[in-house]
């Protein structure tokens, strides 16, 4: 698979005596869904918050295309191409679905100070935006406000700015929480193709789903990996059986 | 929406033509109380920028109004009239500076902090004209001669001319109004609204909201520099008074009253704010009570904050607001 575009090296964050991460290390390849499971408090979340740089690490490293990302700021780590969706959806309410993407889309071009000119007159950026929307299939709410729409339909939304952004990386934080069934497929059928031509870190609570397009697995539990590989190896690992048994979810796929 | 928008569009073009006929029909003394309405308009409109449109409250915007004042009247020798030419763009630009200075620093505080550190700016430069000679103390400085454009023997433009001081502010406030309408439909327009809105998540797109943030703060301190380089003009004199927090405090009230984030709203507000301020302080009006001007003040601001929370200029655009969510959900 060659190198790895991104990767993490004992990645560890504190909040006070909590360790939240716990010595990570992992890759993400291009052409690889990484799924990330584990209990609710595993860390999953600051995890992700460490790689987009939302959160600064207490220790460790995160190396991407062999750049130490180490006191890189959130929008400088995105503008590499580091793209990430947010669990607790994360959004602009008051904009309509299109604005909300090609504002996304918009960071990424050099159009910026352009100050005279209409923000929606830059066909470069607009079609960001109708792509992403697209893809998210949110094509036919492209003029609702954002806050009117169902939840499940702003989850969608979150993922669509995220790719509006065009990412290499993409660290998707439990996208299909929350969305209807049929969305839901429609989600993991994207993420399914856009795992040819990126890399991507997939936090999911929804077995069927994880399974069925992951190429590598991690178990997280309490801040540490618990287990890490092929996802049939790591779902038959004693360990992992524990874990989950052991608590009140059960690995039942 | 559309119809909305448009009978909004035209219902300001109404206005602002209304404005521009009023000099014929009235007194020296309304023409002179609007000139310096319009001003505070440029100057509240400039707030706007950065309180409606990027969510920094600002509480020390008087400092831009006044170190624009006192360029001009320490740029200007005694007994001469300002030159526009260079004075004007000289005082923008040095307000444009400060904003770029003090801005690194008080822009890395956000929330309360900001309203704090922005006040406190303000008072160092209110304090460092009120405590030395550099602006005349707290006399202050007189510009005794105002400028005159002349082309050859025919004056152009003679500012001394109430009416000519009037024309010339309503050009000035007219172009900001316009400036600002274009900048806020560009794609810098539609960020700052996005870092007013969510900056963390402006910032996970790769936005370096920062510079977003330090540029709408120059172009809103050059702005209300353009603003107090008016005012100083039209009083004849500058003194610590216009940079003190209450002028801070009295911008802040327009933008408010007005309905923040319209920028026709700041424009609303500087005149309902100033013409509030006529009435309530007119002893012909209300008899030694005029003196307690600022309880009412204070009361006309409780009842829009209360009752209007759009301001002013909520009266105008919310029903099309409204219309424009409801034919979404359809
Ligand atoms: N900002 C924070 N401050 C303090 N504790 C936090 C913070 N964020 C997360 N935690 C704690 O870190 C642990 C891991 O949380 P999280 O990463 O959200 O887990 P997951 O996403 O796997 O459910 C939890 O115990 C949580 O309470
Ligand atoms: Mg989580």
């Amino acid at each position: 698979m060659g190198d790895p575009i991104l990767r993490t090296e004992g990645l560890t964050k504190r909040f006070g005596g909590l360790t939240a991460v716990d010595r990570v290390s992992l890759e993400l390849y291009v052409g690889q869904v990484h799924a990330v499971i584990g209990p609710n408090g595993a860390g999953k979340s600051t995890l992700t918050n460490l790689l987009s740089g939302d959160l600064p690490p207490t220790s460790g490293s995160v190396w991407y295309r062999g750049r130490d990302l180490a006191g890189l700021k959130s929008d400088e780590i995105s503008r590499l191409g580091v793209g990430r969706s947010y669990q607790k959806t994360n959004i602009f309410l008051p904009f309509t679905v299109f604005e909300n993407c090609r504002l996304a889309a918009q960071s990424r071009t050099p159009h910026a100070w352009r100050i005279f000119r209409r923000a929606e007159g830059f066909a470069d950026i607009n079609r960001l935006a109708e792509e992403a929307m697209e893809a998210a299939g949110l094509a036919a709410r492209r003029d609702r406000v954002a806050a009117t729409l169902s939840h499940g339909e702003q989850r969608q939304l979150e993922i669509a700015m995220c790719l509006a952004t065009r990412p290499r990386v993409l660290l998707l934080d439990e996208p299909l929480a929350g969305m209807g069934p049929h969305e839901s497929l429609r989600i993991v059928e994207l993420i399914g193709r856009l795992a040819a031509d990126h890399a991507i870190m997939l936090i999911e609570h929804d077995m069927e789903a994880v399974f069925s397009v992951a190429g590598h697995l991690t178990v997280m539990v309490n801040g540490e990996v618990l287990e890490s590989g092929e996802p049939e190896a790591v779902r038959a690992s004693p360990a992992v059986q524990m874990a989950y048994l052991g608590g009140e979810e059960l690995l039942d796929v | 929406m559309q119809q909305s928008t448009r009978a909004l569009t035209l219902t300001l073009a109404a206005a602002a033509l209304l404005l521009l006929a009023f000099p014929f029909a009235e007194s020296k003394f309304y023409t002179q109380l609007l000139s310096k309405i319009m001003i505070m308009a440029i100057f509240a409109m400039s707030l706007d920028l950065l309180v409606g449109y990027t969510g920094l409250i600002s509480l020390g915007h008087a400092a831009f109004f006044g170190l624009a004042g006192y360029a001009v009247a320490l740029m200007t020798p005694q007994y001469e009239a300002p030159d526009l030419w260079t004075s004007l763009p000289a005082a923008v630009g040095l307000c444009a500076a400060f904003a770029l200075v003090t801005g690194f620093l008080v822009l890395r505080t956000s929330g309360v902090y900001f309203i704090m550190v922005t006040l406190a700016f303000a008072q160092m430069l209110f304090f460092l004209f009120h405590d030395t000679k550099l602006g005349g103390g707290s006399d202050g400085i007189y510009i005794y001669i105002k400028p005159e454009i002349r082309l050859g023997e025919t004056s152009l433009l003679n500012l001394d001319d109430a009416r000519h001081f009037y024309y010339f502010v309503w050009i000035m406030m007219i172009a900001v109004y316009g400036f600002l309408r274009t900048v806020l439909r560009s794609t810098f327009g539609h960020a700052l609204l996005g870092i007013k809105t969510n900056e963390h998540r402006m910032r996970a797109l790769g936005f370096a909201t920062f510079r977003y943030k330090l540029a709408a703060y120059v172009l809103s301190g050059a702005l209300a520099g353009l603003a107090g380089y008016l005012a100083a003009l039209q009083f004849g004199f500058v003194n610590p008074e216009i940079l003190s927090w209450h002028q801070s405090g009295a911008v802040l009230m327009m933008v408010i009253l007005g309905g923040m984030g319209t920028l026709f709203g700041p424009v609303i507000g500087a005149f309902a704010f100033v013409l509030l301020q006529e009435m309530f302080s007119n002893q012909a009006v209300l008899g030694a009570f005029a003196k307690h001007w600022q309880l009412l003040m204070g009361a006309a601001v409780i009842l829009v904050a209360l009752y209007l929370p759009g301001g002013l200029a909520g009266l105008l655009a919310r029903p099309g607001r409204k219309k424009a969510i409801e034919a979404d959900d359809g």
